[in-house]
């Protein structure tokens, strides 16, 4: 402890700079507001961070993967980063902050309800108009995250997150 | 956090990892399959749903063995596609083409039997799902938490497709009465541990072949008592045992299929 020349990057530090860290297919959102990000770790100038997967199959993990430590690496002090995804907790979609929600939003996407009906349906308001009146096209969407929705009202397709919990 | 290769104990570990094995090469084949679909499912809504299914599936097999790479096993990608047929685990069932032709050329696959397969695959993956979660083997029994989120749209959407094909016209019924039957067949390996019955069992990594049975019976009940249907049989015993490694041509075409990807650019993620 009595050397100060030695090098401290704070998680306060790394956790700032994953906001600047996209899911590339809804670039609007950070992997902080997904709710992605379980733990960050610093020693000295080694950092860890810990994710956790949307979806399995997402092929878009590794992009995020090497985004997150390409950005962490820009930081000053920064020796080493590792990025791990551990399936433990399970990523559920109530993990996305409410900046997340409004970023999804901005995106034209419906964030995903927080609450489900006990047989498992669940509803969204029009991502445009904000609607109620919408019906439920297709369950999978472009992406294993979303679902495709038609709004009565203002007539637009519209894409939903998914909810994703450990009640289904 | 991982109980790791030396921790455990030889006979557990021989269990672990030949059940690994079994849910990994199922999974594997079974999104293969899918994702011939691409392109040429009967809907647009169904082509997006089949590649997305797929892809998950991919990715669930792709945990599995990323989890048997972790205890010795080898790389998961090679474990995944370098393994020669005699040496895969896999469910018949899941190896099957999807119908006459090649997806390159000409396919003429069968709508019907890919609803019923998938349909009573992922209704038998979620019986094993639901007992895994309670898995004496900690990161089999988290990883089963994870896929069992992701299984529930999967269910929703062939329970959907299934119901309305056989709600349907006098021909549809026909294709998918047809379809059942052709899927029955192959139905006898789904729930077997093969000749490490004994071992997976003792080591209360998952319920008994039995118990699993019986579940996948009572969750189907409720659905074909609505259609009027009689929930098909189990064959008692298999004809060719996938769980031991025997297989039919249709799994050495997929994996050649499937190789050639993977050595054509070893180190690509996929
Ligand atoms: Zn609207």
């Amino acid at each position: 402890m009595g050397m100060n020349t030695s090098v401290y990057v704070s998680t306060k530090r790394v956790n700032e700079i994953l906001k600047n860290v996209k899911d590339p297919e809804i670039d609007s959102v950070s992997i902080i507001d997904l709710g992605m990000v379980e733990k960050v770790t610093t020693i000295g100038g080694n950092v860890k961070i810990v994710l956790l997967p949307t979806f399995l199959g997402c092929p878009a993990l590794e992009i995020i993967k090497k985004n997150t430590m390409n950005a962490v690496k820009e930081l000053a002090d920064v020796k080493a980063v590792e990025v791990e995804f551990v399936y433990h907790p399970p990523w559920t979609s109530d993990r996305i902050t409410q900046q997340g929600h409004k970023d999804l939003r901005a995106f034209g996407i419906a964030p995903p309800p927080r609450h489900m009906k006990e047989d498992g349906s669940w509803h969204v308001d029009c991502a445009y108009c904000g609607s109620t009146y919408v019906t439920m096209e297709n369950i999978f969407g472009p992406t294993a995250c979303r679902s495709i929705l038609y709004c009565k009202s203002c007539k637009n397709v519209f894409e939903a997150m998914k909810p994703v919990s450990t009640l289904l | 956090m991982n109980m790791t290769e030396s921790t455990l104990d030889k006979d557990y570990k021989e269990a672990v990892i030949s059940l690994l094995f079994q849910l990994a090469d199922d999974d594997f084949l079974y999104a293969y399959r899918g994702s011939e679909w691409l392109g040429l499912a009967p809907h647009i809504e169904a082509d997006v749903a089949s590649s997305s299914i797929s892809q998950d599936s991919m990715g669930h097999a792709a945990m599995y063995y990323k989890l048997l790479e972790e205890l010795g096993a080898g790389k998961a990608d090679d474990l995944a596609h370098i393994r020669p047929s005699s040496e895969r685990k896999n469910s018949i069932l899941t190896e099957r083409a999807n119908g006459e032709g090649f997806y390159m050329e000409t396919p003429l696959y069968d709508w019907a039997y890919e609803v019923v397969r998938s349909y009573f695959y992922t209704q038998a993956k979620k019986v094993k799902i639901d007992s895994l979660c309670q898995s004496s083997y900690r990161p089999i029994a988290e990883a089963a938490v994870k896929v069992k989120m992701e299984l529930y749209y999967h269910k929703l959407h062939w329970e959907t497709w299934f119901k309305q094909l056989l709600n349907s016209t006098d021909v549809a019924k026909q294709k998918m009465t047809e379809a059942i039957a052709r899927v029955m067949v192959d139905f006898g390996d789904v729930f077997s541990y093969g000749n490490q019955k004994q071992l997976i069992e003792k080591c209360a990594l998952i319920d008994t072949e039995e118990e699993l049975k019986s579940n996948w019976k009572m969750n189907l009940d409720p659905v074909f008592a609505v259609l009027h249907v009689e929930v098909p049989a189990i064959p008692e015993k298999a004809v060719r045992n996938g769980r031991n490694g025997e297989h039919t041509k249709d799994l050495d075409e997929a994996l050649l299929t499937l190789s050639e990807v993977y050595n054509e650019d070893p180190v690509a993620i996929w």
